[in-house]
């Protein structure tokens, strides 16, 4: 373990993304579910700035981690609105009680 | 045995694009008023119906003395007026045109059409004036005249035909005029079918000839410009390769003109080709033969079939009688003047047809004969006088046959001239003793008209006096030309063998004829006109002071008298005469009684006038009694009606001037000049001194002598027992000829029954078998469509509710997928990755 390389980047990105993974599919919690999706999004943008940094050696891979960054932000502002409609629609944020579009 | 031809050129054509103005007149007329008749009629009144009905008629008479004039202005050889319209069919070979022509010999028939046509519309207006449907009258003579006008100007034989059905159909029409009468529908059906027999055997004649002429129907090659060049030799041996058949029109240079040889519709192609011997034309037909028959003969004989219908010859004269139940005017016009006279026409037409088969020369010449005595027999014994004129008319046809059979062609056509005058004379005539007699048509119920109807009377004479055949009047100069070429005929030939003895035959026959229609002619005027009024008893002794003196005068007058119309069969009748009165009657003082008579009539029925006028009338006897008997004295007719036959009778007597012999004047008559460049047929005739002819032509009058010698003797003012005697002790044989020798009873025996009978057969046949067959093909339809509603309900409808089936139910299927909760769509999404990655892996 001499050096830290493109191996461990990865590994931190697939340990976020699995992490993320695992919090979207068993969180009843909405909240807890964006927050899994922020998860998911960081895992990648660790990915996007390893691959640049070793592999491209430029900042294209960083300019878009920064937008997904943003991009993210913007994500969590929309589904924390939606999370307080449906909390306002069903008085809990439980997404298992959200299933109107059943039917 | 064979008649030389003129050695003649081709018809030299001058075009005159007016002559289609000639039939379309009638046709104009005849749409009027079959259009709008009715309408114009209530509107206007039936003046206006018969003045376009006439006025459309005079035009086309002025036409046609308009195209006289011109014809008459071109040299002889040249008088051919013509006039195409347009093509109406060319297909392969077959190619006519809608074409109009006008040659001395339709030139003479158009004049008689329209002139007599014209004067008989006039008399129209006297006679149907208590018609009702008076401008259906008038619709269908304009159509016959219009029909009879194709018929004669027709340039080619569809012209022709379309005419000749034409003529069929406006006398079926006329016939049945009253068709509320089921025997005269009857005699119009019996007209219509009997005349289908004849035209059966002139359209195979037809087919026959354009056949022969080299029309096999082959396709067409391109050697349309090909001259064909005859050498005698090699026209038609037997079993050498047949020039004619192959199909391009070809033509014959003939002293620079090119005539065209080959299948034609065209009578003038036909005639060009046919009379020029250098196109070989003639050679090639006579020498052709159908079945072992001379082709020739076969071709006129059936031509002539067609002949028999319309000309009323044995065996096909039978509808003629029975077409008397016609009015009046339409008897004289059409079934005396004009269309039974088509037949003859036809025949003149293409003389140098016939004139190449003395078989069929012969078999025309021998049918008239025999028809002509035939048919004068009957005439003996008839009572009612339109049936004598009838049986009269069938016999003067025959002798129009006898004149072209024995191929005295311009003889023929002359006896048609001087016939259609003297016949519509007799007839019209006829109708105003019928109109006089307040429609009686019994001899014996007249007698003694003389006094009451002098004018009628006096052209009623003038014309028995022609058709008798008596010198200086038409008749003797026709008949006499007929049957002096009879006797003379030396070419006829009998079924194929030369029959030097037929001509003699024919002209015993002819004089016997002579003597006959001599003999029922003057008994059907003694009996009419001579003797005392034997109608209407128990009316005469009403006239006590007699107002026949005044009628009987020499000046004639204007009586009128009352009488009770109210239970007269015609009652509207009166209408006629009081209308006629007031309008025809030229001397002021015939206007007194009239506008009494007009006063009364106004309400047509219930006490009305009575009028009698007359051409001339210096007093006038206002005469009146009271009502209570029905009938009335016989009275002249209107001035319409006594100045047509004045016309006629006069017509009937200088229509002898153009025959008038050449061995009178040593001129060839000028009936015979003018037609001379139509009849090109040159046929043969034995010559015999001057002293032979003068005593045939004695003979002729010595035969219509004798005629009338019995007929005054026996029935001179109805004095004489001798016919009542004479019926008593011959009265087997007087039933047999007074019902017509049964010959209605043999055809319906013969053709009608086993006809019916043949019907009623194929009606079993119809019912049991094509209907058994008809229901089992119904039934089998019926069976496939049940089998195929199966097949469609289980089936076909099954497939379609399967597929719709499964949808539904993978859809069910589905729905339980679907859940709304987010989780199960993100397993799904998570799911769905995997799947990818691992494909990925799998299968890279």
């Amino acid at each position: 373990m001499s050096n830290i390389g493109l191996p461990q980047f990865l590994i931190v990105g697939a340990f976020l993304f699995a992490f993320g993974i695992l919090t979207v599919l068993t969180r009843r919690n909405a909240v807890g579910i964006l927050m899994g999706v922020e998860l998911l999004l960081n895992g990648a943008n660790v990915n996007l700035v390893a691959f640049d940094h070793y592999v491209v050696r430029g900042i294209t891979g960083q300019v878009f981690s920064l937008f997904v960054i943003v991009l993210a932000a913007a994500e969590a502002a929309v589904g924390l609105a939606i999370v307080l409609s449906i909390f306002h629609t069903f008085k809990t944020i439980d997404v298992r009680a959200a299933d109107l579009m059943r039917e | 045995m064979e008649h030389a031809m003129k050695e003649l050129g081709p018809i030299v054509v001058h075009q005159a694009g007016w002559l289609w103005l000639i039939p379309v007149f009638p046709a104009i007329g005849a749409t009027i008023n079959g259009l709008f008749g009715v309408r114009i009629q209530r509107a206007i009144g039936k003046r206006a119906v018969h003045l376009i009905a006439i006025g459309m008629m005079t035009l086309s008479f002025l036409v046609a003395l308009y195209s006289f004039s011109r014809l008459h202005g071109l040299a002889p050889g040249e008088r051919h007026l013509q006039d195409t319209l347009w093509t109406m069919v060319g297909s392969g070979r077959l190619s006519f045109d809608l074409a109009f022509a006008l040659d001395p010999l339709s030139m003479m028939m158009v004049l008689i059409i329209t002139f007599i046509g014209t004067l008989i519309h006039v008399f129209s207006t006297g006679y149907m004036a208590d018609e009702p449907s008076y401008w259906r009258f008038f619709a269908y003579l304009n159509l016959f005249v219009f029909a009879m006008l194709l018929l004669v100007m027709g340039d080619n034989f569809a012209v022709m035909f379309f005419g000749w059905e034409g003529v069929g159909l406006a006398s079926y029409l006329l016939i049945s005029f009253w068709y509320t009468d089921v025997e005269k529908a009857k005699a119009g059906m019996k007209a219509f079918v009997v005349n289908r027999f004849g035209d059966f055997g002139f359209i195979l004649g037809l087919f026959l000839l354009f056949w022969s002429l080299g029309g096999i129907w082959e396709p067409r090659n391109d050697a349309r410009s090909l001259t064909y060049v005859p050498e005698p030799a090699a026209v038609a041996p037997a079993g050498a390769a047949n020039p004619y058949a192959d199909s391009a029109p070809r033509f014959v240079d003939v002293d620079g003109h090119r005539v065209r040889v080959g299948p034609t519709m065209s009578f003038r192609e036909l005639r060009d080709q046919v009379v020029i011997e250098k196109t070989g034309v003639a050679e090639h037909l006579k020498h052709q033969s159908v079945w072992g028959f001379a082709l020739m003969a076969v071709v006129g004989i059936l031509l002539f079939v067609g002949a028999m219908g319309k000309s009323a010859q044995l065996p096909l004269y039978v509808w003629l009688p029975d077409a008397m139940a016609g009015p009046t005017p339409v008897s004289a016009l059409i079934h005396a003047a004009t269309m039974v006279t088509a037949g003859v026409y036809m025949v003149a037409r293409l003389s140098f047809l016939y004139a190449m088969s003395p078989t069929a020369m012969g078999w025309v010449a021998a049918i008239g004969a025999l028809t002509a005595l035939f048919a004068a027999t009957i005439g003996f014994v008839q009572y009612d006088i339109k049936k004598v004129l009838a049986y009269s008319t069938v016999s003067q046809l025959g002798f129009m046959f006898i004149g072209v059979g024995v191929g005295a062609f311009w003889a023929g056509s002359y006896h048609l001239l001087t016939h259609a005058f003297f016949k519509a004379t007799l007839f019209l005539a006829s109708g105003s003793v019928i109109l006089g007699c307040h429609h009686e048509q019994d001899m014996r119920k007249m007698g003694g008209l003389k006094k009451y109807m002098p004018v009628t009377a006096a052209t009623y004479l003038v014309a028995t006096w022609a058709i008798a055949g008596f010198p200086w009047a038409s008749g003797f100069y026709s008949k006499d030309e007929i049957l002096w070429k009879a006797f003379t005929a030396r070419d006829l030939a009998f079924l194929g063998h030369p029959a030097p003895w037929l001509g003699p035959a024919i002209f015993l026959l002819g004089i016997v004829t002579a003597a006959c229609t001599s003999f029922y002619m003057f008994r059907s005027y003694y009996m009419t006109f001579t003797g005392t009024y034997r109608g209407g008893e128990g009316h005469q002794d009403e006239h006590d002071e007699d107002p026949h003196a005044a009628l009987a005068a020499p000046h004639h007058v204007t009586a009128a008298h009352p009488h009770d119309g109210a239970d007269h069969a015609r009652a509207k009748a009166q209408e006629l005469h009081a209308h006629t009165a007031g309008h025809g009657a030229p001397d002021v003082s015939g206007h007194a009684p009239a506008v009494g008579a007009h006063a009364a009539t106004a309400g047509a029925h219930g006490a009305a006038g009575h009028a009698a006028a007359s051409s001339h009338g210096a007093a006038a006897t206002a005469h009146g009694h009271d009502g209570g008997h029905h009938g009335g004295v016989p009275h002249e007719s209107p001035l319409s009606i006594t100045f047509v036959l004045v016309v006629l009778a006069s017509g009937a007597v200088l229509a002898g001037l153009l025959g008038v012999p050449m061995l009178w004047t040593h001129h060839e008559p000028a009936l015979e000049h003018w037609l001379a460049p139509s009849l090109p047929a040159e046929v043969s005739f034995a010559h015999y001194p001057h002293a032979t002819e003068w005593l045939f032509q004695g003979l002729g009058v010595l035969a219509a002598s004798v005629g009338w010698f019995f007929a005054r003797l026996l029935f001179k003012d109805g004095r004489s027992h001798v016919p009542r005697d004479l019926k008593k002790r011959l009265f087997g044989f007087w039933t047999v000829v007074y019902n017509k020798y049964y010959v209605d009873e043999a055809y319906h025996a013969l053709v009608v029954r086993p006809s019916l009978n043949f019907a009623r057969l194929f009606f079993w046949f119809d019912q049991h078998v094509i209907d058994w067959f008809v229901n089992f093909v119904g039934w089998v339809g019926r069976l496939v469509g049940t089998i195929d509603g199966a097949i469609d309900t289980y089936l076909v409808d099954g497939a379609v509710n399967a597929v719709a089936g499964l949808f539904g139910e993978a859809g069910r299927a589905m729905r339980r997928i679907e859940t709304g909760r987010i989780h199960t769509y993100l397993y799904g999404a998570a799911l769905g990755s995997l799947l990818v990655v691992l494909f990925n892996f799998l299968f890279r």
